[in-house]
């Protein structure tokens, strides 16, 4: 059983590395590969599916694959399957199928043809650990792959504005949701006190018997699944990012954002259902998210002039109602929603093209308004209520008001920071509190305890100056690292961390740091302008530098292809469960750095670029 | 302030709206709505210079990329698409008095810097520059949104609350309604409201200074071209929409302008100053004389160079000709096909496949002008060249509503509880489908109309009567003397008065093609973009008509009445013909009708073969009957973005008897109007062709060739992430503006090259026929379409240069480097 689990997770994953081997120039060879890899893998799903009913399906859990262990830490890989599992399974195994050996041919000499298809399986192995993960490290392995493969598929155009900026701005929904997943891991840690999996918490009177104890950490864990659940799906308030993100080909478009990703927010919520489905407030949040949702984004559809934004919100309006099963504890219809709703919206993106020739043989047509809701409201409300569905009830200007501007001004009061002042501060700061950190008795007792929040303050600080940096891509990269470097530091404080733990944290820290340092002075000896002040397109002639420089971004934002992707998780165990501003300061930190270096690679290596003079003229293109 | 900002008096007077928004109009795409494209030259606004100066200033004043880049030239060079002697002898003709030595570092080896200062965006660019503000990431997508959802012809499911006011007229309506506004301030809002929002007014609140008004106004238009064309079209074609809505140019920028300085009072405040009081001086004039560069002049040797290469070629085919003794007593019958390129290729088939035919061309309107209506109170499509103004309507009366409302796309699936129900059962459905046409395509969309088996019970009303009323200022039908006019004039203008077949097929063309946004592009260009096939139904119907008959034996034009016209329609992607009314045809005519069709079918074939030849997914060693049904499988998929190649590679139309071209393969690089000089001494006819053909040609030619040059800007781009706005065009993504052109996969086949024109008659009676328009004259004279005229009698070539013509010697080729 386990053996079908490992294969499964493996396919997807094989094939993408063996694309990512094979010649760019050879698209019959990335072609039959995909192909193989997808009809091998449905194949198998099918089996493992057919299998599982004839065996019962009872839910089953795989044993724990410990990768780190360290004092009460333990960090582990766990599988789980049951029902849900295999409805996800499959709706993806077909879609992935269907749209893979569709866009073999769809994209027949379009630059970037095995970009396209690595990525897409590199998205489809993360959603396979995903949804098979057993739990919430597992989860947001996967979770973290969706996200990182999301922003590459929608900047698929990356020589131009729209789709690179586009992609930025979802990316910053996505890590949202990532560091509320970060949040609920360590909340739960301070709940359980011990390692947990998906399959204890369906264990009712253990559950129970915690929440009872601890309450109001109970209701922290949940709100932030709800959070991550509700930005990955794009509920309110975040649905404006759907439509946004479909600047890819089509086809990715329609199994990223019509089906599978916009879909794993409801995953989440049925996979830890057993764990809130107690607690009554949590159940009507979500209830009351998914009926807002599925009011106003039907209205947004309504009035949408563009097919795929409005697909995108009639899928969000879908989603919506699918959230309010998951409420009522409609476990099987929301299984059945959700499939249907994936397979409709992917095949109506798919076909979109056509509404061309069906819609405009519709006529004749009269000029009256097709709803019936307009005679009986009255015309200044109607009026009122089509305008606000025009602007999208504010939602995008919500983001861009509430995310971004705030971050941007609290960026630009930093601008004192210099990278000379920034030193000049930083080493002797770092060294005196690494000094009082291994000295502790020079520390007043009642300093002692707000030390940690103070450094992971300073922390996020550096985050957000390096985050609004609008020029010295430099300094901005300088203070990610120090970022971390003071999460290390405040962590330190808190109680004797033992030192390998600090090095798990710090060498991907230094390693990726390093590299991307390195990869910046590399470039700087071939392009004069590598500053932050526009996109500067540099991929296009430096490919290889910035697949590296890609990595390094990765490796600093906490992806797990470095320990510190593991060390993030070990900062957090040893934040105490009072200690929530701290907790919070780093998490943001951690937000914050993360768009800070997805957007330092777009602004370096995506966008229209230096060498077409006509970035400002014409970036609609 | 600084002195150096106050402007003159002259200065400030330089403002004139009316002729800033006709300048501005003159530059702004011209391209219609999806349902009708036309194809046109998209550097229409520079058609009043010379070429290549005209591609100088559209390239220095908008950013173009007009030829390709210069090491693609070199390239061609070495790969021996480029002759030596063709370059030779440009260099020569351009810069008489150098040597090609001096050229020769210039044209193989010099590095020249490619990137410089485009004039159009500089001055709004100060506002990133002074205010730090990104005003079209502000200003565009609420822009885009509002435009496309007024103007939307059937995405959204809510309508616009349209005024019969207009544009500005409707926002102003829905803004009185007081609780919710388009706006962020209060500003901009009592502006709408309040005031009748002037341009001058809003400019003087932005920009501030007279002088700079009219070049703000192009910087922030040609900021977003695609739509600013939409409007500008809509405007100046009134009624063409299904949807009527009043939008001009003029309303467009008030409401843009509004906007800015909504965005800006939210950034800033109220204290902001307008944009001139930072801005020094007053930016060079966009349209000031630009300067000729030296790799403006190495390119243009290059792109004339590769231009000459081919004709070269396509000019010694022509002069192998031999007079083949076509004149069968017995032709088995006798075919008009539109003189596209795609058609063009057919009739080659088909004179193998049955070598006692005989085949013409013309454009496929078929001299029939006209509006068309499928169905009884629906929308009229033109039937007729772009330029013309059709006085006549078709209205087809009695046909099946074959139509299926869509499974995939119901409108009720954005609602939330018809959408909880579709997704929950059509889902899967849809799931189902989608697997199977990856599989077997097969058309389970509602396609365009030629393929729909068009319906031979339906009745057209063709002829006038008393019955018909007037509509909307059209005749409905033809009279019988407009009728015989028609027949006519097109007989005699490919000059088929004499020695008729007993069968004669007139064979419009469409195409069908699913899953694919700009499918009327693939459709008849001199029917603006709609399938010919009524056309051609109406003129076989015209010149059976007995009393027309009459008529035109009068005129000296005897048909015989065993000669029966039957209309057809070519579906040129899927390579098939539909035959229209052949129930009519008399017993004899009936069985070789039977006989015939087997020769069209093997044409088909064998049509189909050789365009399988360029898709690199087909296999080259197919039987005929095999690539065919490839081909037509092709046509159904919804994967395939290249359905067919159109008119990729076009380059050359001829303009005489079938014979000149008729032994050799054009590898479908050839338009071909039926033309015989003997009969039209004066050139009247030639008048009339070349006044149909070249615009219709030439608008293809020159789409093709700056859509492939320049796919960023003059082209669509990719069309795999294209979103299709309101049915009228694509964008990419949901806040993109509008792309105008070709998509990359029409073009990527296409060698950019001019048009050339080969005319067979005497030089001073071509002179004569294109000095009597202007228009005409312009297209030649200023070189957008090169022209060669093949005297009579002699057979030499002479081109057309200066104003007068100079003879032409193509070099001698061996004949296997001629034939393919």
């Amino acid at each position: 059983m386990t053996y079908f689990i490992t294969l499964l997770l493996l396919i997807p994953l094989i094939g993408f590395l063996t694309i990512l081997m094979s010649p760019a120039q050879n698209e019959l060879m990335i072609s039959r590969l995909v192909f193989t890899t997808m009809a091998l893998h449905l194949f198998t799903s099918l089996a493992f599916t057919a299998f599982r009913i004839l065996t019962g399906g009872q839910p089953l859990a795989s044993d724990s694959i410990v990768i780190f262990s360290s004092g009460s830490f333990e960090y582990a890989m766990d599988f789980l399957v049951d029902k849900i599992t295999l409805v996800f399974l499959l709706t993806g195994s077909v879609l992935t199928f269907v749209v893979t050996t569709y866009s073999r041919q769809y994209l027949h000499r379009e630059e970037g043809y095995k970009r396209f298809f690595y990525t897409i399986l590199l998205f489809y192995s993360g959603y396979n650990i995903s949804i098979f993960s057993g739990n919430f490290e597992t989860l947001f392995i996967g979770w973290e792959i969706l996200g990182m493969t999301s922003f590459l598929l929608i900047s698929f155009y990356r020589d131009r504005y729209l789709p690179v900026k586009n992609a930025v701005k979802v990316f910053s929904v996505y890590r949202l949701a990532d560091v509320s997943i970060l949040l609920a891991v360590w909340a739960n840690h301070h709940l359980w006190g011990t390692y947990i999996t998906f399959e204890k918490i369906s264990d009712y009177q253990l559950v129970d018997r915690q929440l009872q104890t601890h309450n109001l950490i109970g209701i922290v864990v949940s709100v932030m699944i709800v959070l991550a659940a509700a930005a990955k799906s794009a509920q309110l308030p975040f649905s404006s990012w759907l439509p946004r993100a479909m600047e890819g080909p089509t086809p990715s478009t329609a199994i990223f954002y019509g089906a599978l990703s916009a879909h794993i927010g409801v995953f989440l919520l049925l996979r830890t259902w057993p764990f809130w489905q107690h607690q009554a407030g949590i159940r009507m949040l979500i209830g009351a998210i998914g009926l807002s949702t599925g009011i106003v984004a039907t209205g947004i559809a309504r009035v949408q002039s563009s097919v795929k934004s409005q697909i995108a919100y009639a899928s969000i309006s879908q989603i919506g109602l699918i959230f309010v099963e998951i409420a009522a504890g409609l476990e099987n219809l929301a299984l059945l929603h959700c499939a249907g709703n994936a397979f409709l919206r992917a095949t109506q993106l798919l076909v979109s093209p056509s509404i061309v020739s069906q819609r405009i043989g519709e006529y004749p047509r009269t000029q009256k308004s097709s709803s019936s809701l307009d005679r009986w409201i009255p015309q200044r409300l109607w009026t009122a209520l089509y305008m606000l569905n025009l602007k999208e009830w504010g939602l995008d200007f919500f983001m861009y008001r509430y995310l971004w501007s705030p971050l941007k001004r609290l960026g630009a009061a930093l601008g004192f920071l210099t990278t000379q002042r920034v030193t000049l501060f930083f080493v002797p700061a770092y060294l005196a509190g690494a000094f009082l950190c291994f000295n502790g008795h020079y520390i007043p007792l009642g300093l002692r305890q707000w030390l940690p929040t103070a450094f992971s303050f300073l922390g996020l600080i550096m985050a957000i100056k390096s985050f609004s940096e609008r020029k010295n891509v430099w300094l901005s990269w300088i203070l990610i690292i120090t970022n971390h470097f003071w999460v290390a530091l405040a962590v330190s404080f808190n109680e004797s961390v033992p030192a390998n733990q600090l090095l798990l944290y710090l060498s991907g820290v230094i390693f990726s740091g390093a590299t991307g340092y390195w990869c910046l002075s590399l470039l700087r000896r071939y392009e004069r302008h590598i500053g932050l002040g526009q996109f500067h397109g540099h991929i296009r002639r430096h490919e290889r530098i910035g697949i590296v420089f890609f990595l390094s971004c990765l490796g600093l934002s906490g992806f797990p292809i470095t320990p510190t992707f593991i060390g993030e998780d070990l900062v957090f165990s040893h934040i105490h469960q009072n200690q929530a501003f701290f907790a919070v300061f780093v998490s943001l930190g951690c937000i914050v750095n993360g768009i800070s270096l997805i957007r330092i690679y777009a602004r370096i290596f995506l966008g229209p670029g230096m060498h077409s003079q006509y970035e400002l003229t014409y970036r609609s293109s | 302030m600084n002195a150096s900002i106050n402007d003159s008096p002259a200065q400030n007077t330089l403002y004139d709206e009316r002729e800033t928004l006709e300048r501005l109009r003159c530059f702004l795409p011209c391209q219609p709505p999806l349902k009708d494209f036309i194809h046109h030259n998209p550097l229409h606004g520079f058609q009043g210079l010379n070429f290549e100066d005209g591609l100088v200033r559209a390239s220095k004043i908008f950013g173009y990329q007009l030829y390709l880049p210069l090491e693609e030239y070199r390239s061609l060079y070495s790969s021996g698409r480029i002759s030596r002697s063709a370059l030779e002898q440009v260099v020569l003709e351009k810069h008489p008095g150098t040597r090609f030595e001096d050229w020769q570092d210039k044209l193989f080896c010099r590095q020249y810097k490619t990137s410089f200062h485009v004039r159009i965006g500089s001055l709004r660019a100060n506002w990133k520059r002074f205010y730090k503000v990104d005003l079209d990431s502000q200003t565009h997508p609420a822009l885009f949104r509002i435009l496309s959802s007024y103007l939307d012809q059937g995405v959204a499911t809510w309508r616009f609350p349209v005024d019969p006011e207009g544009f500005i007229g409707s926002l102003r309506k829905m803004e009185q309604n007081g609780l919710v506004s388009f706006f962020r301030g209060k500003r901009a809002s009592s502006l709408l409201l309040n005031t009748s929002c002037e341009i001058k007014n809003l400019l003087k609140t932005i920009v501030g200074r007279p002088a700079l008004y009219s070049q703000y106004i192009f910087d922030q238009q040609f900021a977003h071209p695609g739509w600013s064309g939409m409007a500008s079209w809509i405007e100046n074609n009134a009624g063409s929409l299904l949807l009527e809505r009043k939008i001009s140019l003029q309303q467009l920028i008030q409401f843009e302008l509004l906007l800015e300085i909504d965005a800006l009072d939210s950034h800033f405040g109220h204290a902001w100053l307008p944009l001139g009081k930072h801005v020094k001086t007053v930016p060079e004039d966009i349209f000031a004389p630009v300067e000729k560069t030296e790799l403006d002049q190495v390119l243009a040797i290059w792109q004339n160079a590769f231009e000459w290469t081919y004709y070269d070629r396509a000019l010694t085919k022509l002069s192998r000709y031999k007079d083949k003794n076509g004149q069968h007593d017995d032709k088995s019958h006798q075919s008009l096909f539109c003189l596209d390129d795609r058609s063009g290729s057919l009739r080659r088939h088909l004179e193998q496949a049955d070598p006692v035919c005989e085949t013409f061309g013309t454009p496929g309107f078929f001299g029939v002008p006209c509006f068309f209506q499928a169905h009884p109170g629906g929308s009229y499509t033109k039937q007729a060249p772009a330029q013309s103004k059709p006085t006549h309507l078709i209205k087809q009366v009695g046909a099946a509503q074959t139509r299926k409302s869509s499974l995939v796309l119901p409108t009720g699936s954005n609602s939330l509880l018809r959408g909880w129900m579709i997704s929950q059962t059509l889902g899967f459905w849809a799931a189902f489908k989608l697997v199977r046409n990856i599989f077997r395509p097969e058309s389970w969309l509602t396609t365009p109309e030629p393929v729909k088996e068009q319906d031979n019970a339906s009745y057209l009303t063709i002829e006038n009567s008393a019955a018909y009323p007037p509509e909307n200022g059209l005749q409905v039908g033809y009279t019988v003397h407009e009728m015989a006019e028609c027949v006519e004039n097109l007989l005699r203008s490919i000059d088929l008065t004499a020695d008729f077949a007993r069968l004669v097929y007139v064979i419009g063309h469409g195409a069908s093609s699913v899953n694919n946004p700009h499918y009327a592009a693939y459709d008849c260009g001199a029917c603006s973009g709609n399938p010919g096939g009524i056309n051609a139904r109406v003129f076989a119907w015209m010149a059976n008509h007995q009393k027309v008959r009459e008529l035109l034996y009068k005129k000296g034009v005897p048909i015989p009445e065993r000669t029966q016209f039957v209309g057809a329609l070519h579906d040129t992607t899927r390579d098939d013909i539909t035959f229209y009314d052949t129930q009519s045809l008399s017993e004899e005519n009936g069985q070789r009708h039977d006989h015939n069709r087997k020769a069209f079918i093997a044409a088909l074939d064998l049509n189909a073969k050789e365009r399988a030849g360029r898709f690199a997914s087909i296999d080259p060693k197919l039987t005929p009957q095999r690539a065919h049904q490839v081909v037509r499988s092709r046509s159904v998929s919804l994967f395939e973005p290249r359905p067919e190649l159109n008119h990729a590679t076009n380059a050359v139309c001829i303009v005489g008897h079938r014979n000149l071209s008729r032994s050799f393969s054009w590898d479908r690089r050839l338009f071909m109007n039926s033309y015989n000089y003997a009969s039209d001494p004066g050139g009247k006819v030639l008048h009339d062709i070349l006044s149909a053909a070249t615009p219709v040609c030439a608008g293809i030619n020159l789409e093709y060739l700056f859509s492939r040059t320049d796919n960023l800007r003059l082209g669509a781009g990719s069309k795999l992430p294209h979103n299709v706005i309101g049915l009228l065009g694509v964008a990419n993504g949901m806040e993109g503006d509008l792309r105008t052109g070709l998509p990359t996969q029409m073009t990527e086949l296409h060698d950019p090259v001019r048009l050339l024109m080969i005319v067979e008659h005497f030089p001073n009676i071509v002179s004569l026929v294109i000095g009597k328009s202007g228009r005409l004259r312009e297209w030649f004279a200023n070189q957008w379409v090169h022209l060669v005229v093949i005297e009579p009698g002699s057979r030499a070539f002479l081109r057309f240069k200066d104003d007068g013509f100079v003879a032409y010697h193509p070099s001698t080729y061996p004949e296997n480097v001629l034939e393919p």
